[in-house]
């Protein structure tokens, strides 16, 4: 019995949400960030230089952005692969829109560009729902057909950031408190997604999908709807990603965005968010593409070959599944104790 | 009773007629098809030439394929494959410039490298029980960087000029590539496995229902296992032969092809979802999409646009037979319907 009211206060009392808060699974990705950030500055303190900082961010910018669309999608058990290749047509056609029309006002850029990553991430939600085939081989499909639509389209030609009106490209020079103006775009769109997805309830929807998919059904959400609301979604941020990219980077071009799906895949995954479905949030999601792009920056920091880059993003992406693996066993075990204890 | 007669009557044409209509059948059409409108249309494709550079072009993907057939069969994948074949080449050739070992050690102990990563894969999936999605992402990422590791950006790229002769030689006149004798074999291994064994039919159980095949006594987790230790193993043998055949080793041989892999492989009529699917239709699919893009490639359509084929042919592949699903269960409906409405009318008439 005098079990019962400890477990009954440990689940109400302040303690309880201070366990629950570190055993959510952002925290041992966000407690990477921290330990190599930290061991970094200690051994070159100008990683830490106001110039190195806000290149950190400008770099995380736009994998952050891209990470929360992909959040989206495979917290609802499916994957886009195709974002890589909207980017790059949403960038090109920023860089084309801006060639042809000079005065056009950068507001404008913004709506049409998310629209045209929108439309992209609509038929891709589209062929998943009516087709009933994983999302996985619809998107490696739609990846290639939109890399062929921009390969065709830009050719040989590419668009370089002189082309582009001086406001458009100081977007991300200029900084406010620090920040650079569109990293300040990016906290917002995670704080924003952040707040839908825990307390909306289509956000909640998302979750239910996605940890069962027929029990969701039979609970009365309109599955199908919401899945391609995922997508849209996740295509609108790729196409705000697309914009910002023209703005950050120095040119556009048919290559532009290419490889980028298993990269944000792969920074989602760090952040705890499972492949499976169901489980991870978007602030995960956005440390992951913070850890990962760091790493970068980090090993050029502490002079450590730049080659280990890539084996060090595997090493994280299969840690970051085992920790996932780990958590769930153990808390399907508390669950099956706790349950044994109520009957 | 004369509906039953019906019925036996349909189920034995359909038998014939599911092996005409069938995926496969489909397949190999479309691919008659292509061959004998490029050669009728398209200049200089009906030669011993095309054969050559087609095959030599198709041979890694060709390979890939089969295991990664036999994986997506289980309803598993392996997005590791290209990262293996670029750590292979990677290995190859740091080992033939620094070891002074003889080539054929050399070779041998890169697809060693290539079975080491399978057997990585294999244990994280089948011993640990992670969703092999997940895993070859991760590995996807760690064999390259490995790669990398190993080479760094460097090439290496004084190879025994034989070997390369070898790789690009031809039997006699007919313009099929030495190589492909060895291909061939392995596939034949493949269909073999795959159809005439009870491990190979024990796959597509297990793609079907993980706990069926293991109460039926298919040991689940070792056949996984056996699977991507093989893919890794073939991994390796691309990676040696991509290294020979471009004379050059370095860290980024091979790299994106596993998704063109896993479209072909796709493409030839084996199911995402497991428990479906045949090496036949793999071949198909591989040399379809091979000679689709060589040819079009010739009648000099951009090379940037023939991605689209492939994409296209992939989306429809797999659309195209829910669409078809959905007009069927329509017609059904509808015939059912009619057969209730003919039925109920002379019965109520009778009442």
């Amino acid at each position: 019995m005098s079990t019962t009211t400890t477990a009954h206060e440990e689940k109400t009392g302040p303690a309880h949400a201070l366990r629950s808060f570190f055993r959510g699974r952002e925290i041992p990705v966000a407690g990477a960030l921290i330990a190599l950030v930290i061991v970094t500055s200690v051994i070159n303190p100008r990683f830490l230089s106001p110039q190195s900082a806000k290149d950190l961010m400008l770099n995380a910018t736009i994998v952050i952005i891209l990470a929360v669309g992909q959040a989206l999608v495979i917290i609802t058990r499916n994957v886009d692969l195709s974002i890589g290749s909207i980017l790059g047509l949403v960038a090109f056609g920023t860089g084309t829109m801006f060639n042809a029309f000079p005065g056009v006002p950068i507001p404008v850029v913004f709506v049409l560009g998310m629209v045209f990553g929108a439309v992209l991430g609509t038929i891709n939600g589209l062929l998943v729902t009516s087709a009933k085939v994983p999302a996985l081989v619809i998107t490696l499909g739609t990846m290639y057909i939109y890399r062929g639509i921009l390969s065709s389209w830009a050719g040989s030609k590419q668009y370089f950031s002189g082309d582009n009106p001086p406001e458009f490209g100081a977007l991300s020079v200029d900084v406010f408190l620090g920040i650079p103006i569109i990293s300040i775009v990016a906290i917002v769109v995670v704080i924003a997604v952040g707040f839908f997805m825990h307390s909306v309830r289509s956000g909640r929807d998302l979750y239910a999908i996605g940890s069962d998919p027929d029990a969701a059904r039979l609970f009365g959400i309109a599955v199908s709807r919401r899945v391609i609301a995922a997508f849209l979604a996740s295509g609108a941020l790729t196409g705000l990603a697309g914009v910002l990219y023209t703005s950050r980077y120095n040119s556009v071009g048919a290559n532009t965005g290419y490889g980028l799906e298993l990269d944000v895949v792969a920074a989602v995954v760090v952040g705890g968010v499972a492949i499976a479905g169901g489980t991870g949030t978007v602030y995960g999601a956005a440390i992951g593409a913070i850890l990962l792009s760091t790493i970068t920056g980090a090993l050029t920091a502490t002079r450590v070959d730049k080659f280990w880059q890539q084996a060090i993003v595997g090493v994280l992406i299969l840690s970051a599944i085992l920790v996932d693996r780990i958590v769930s066993i153990r808390s399907a075990k508390k669950l099956r104790v706790s349950e044994a204890r109520d009957v | 009773m004369s509906e039953t007669l019906t019925g036996s009557v349909v189920k034995v044409r359909s038998a014939w007629s599911r092996r005409l209509t069938g995926h496969d059948a489909i397949i190999l059409y479309a691919l008659v098809a292509v061959v004998i409108i490029a050669m009728s249309s398209v200049n200089y494709f009906a030669s011993t030439l095309t054969v050559g550079f087609l095959l030599i072009q198709v041979i890694p993907i060709l390979l890939l394929a089969m295991p990664m057939a036999l994986v997506i069969i289980t309803e598993e994948i392996d997005l590791s494959v290209a990262s293996t074949a670029g750590l292979t080449s990677a290995v190859m050739g740091v080992l033939w410039r620094d070891s002074g070992w003889d080539i054929s050690v050399v070779m041998i102990v890169s697809v060693l490298i290539g079975v080491a990563c399978g057997i990585f894969n294999g244990v994280l999936i089948t011993v640990v029980g992670l969703p092999s999605l997940a895993v070859t992402i991760g590995t996807l990422a760690l064999f390259r960087g490995l790669a990398l590791v190993v080479i760094g950006d460097q090439k290496v790229a004084n190879f025994p000029k034989e070997l390369n002769t070898f790789v690009l030689s031809k039997i006699g006149s007919t313009g099929i590539p030495v190589v492909m004798i060895f291909v061939v074999l392995i596939i034949a291994i493949f269909a073999v496995v795959l159809h005439f064994t009870p491990f190979g039919r024990g796959l597509y159980a297990l793609g079907y229902s993980k706990e069926a095949a293991s109460f039926v006594g298919i040991r689940v987790g070792l056949a996984k296992f056996w699977l991507f230790v093989v893919t890794g193993g073939v991994a390796g043998l691309v990676g040696v032969f991509l290294t020979l055949r471009l004379a050059s080793a370095g860290p980024d041989n091979g790299t994106g092809m596993e998704l063109s892999v896993i479209a072909a492989v796709l493409l030839g009529g084996v199911s995402i979802f497991g428990g479906k699917g045949s090496i036949p239709g793999v071949v198909g699919g591989v040399l379809l999409i091979g000679t689709l893009t060589y040819a079009l490639r010739l009648a000099k359509v951009p090379e940037t646009a023939l991605i689209i084929v492939t994409g296209g042919l992939l989306v429809i592949s797999v659309v195209a037979p829910s669409v078809m699903g959905w007009i069927n269960e329509k017609i059904r409906l509808s015939r059912v319907h009619k057969s209730v409405q003919g039925q109920s009318v002379p019965g109520s008439t009778h009442a």
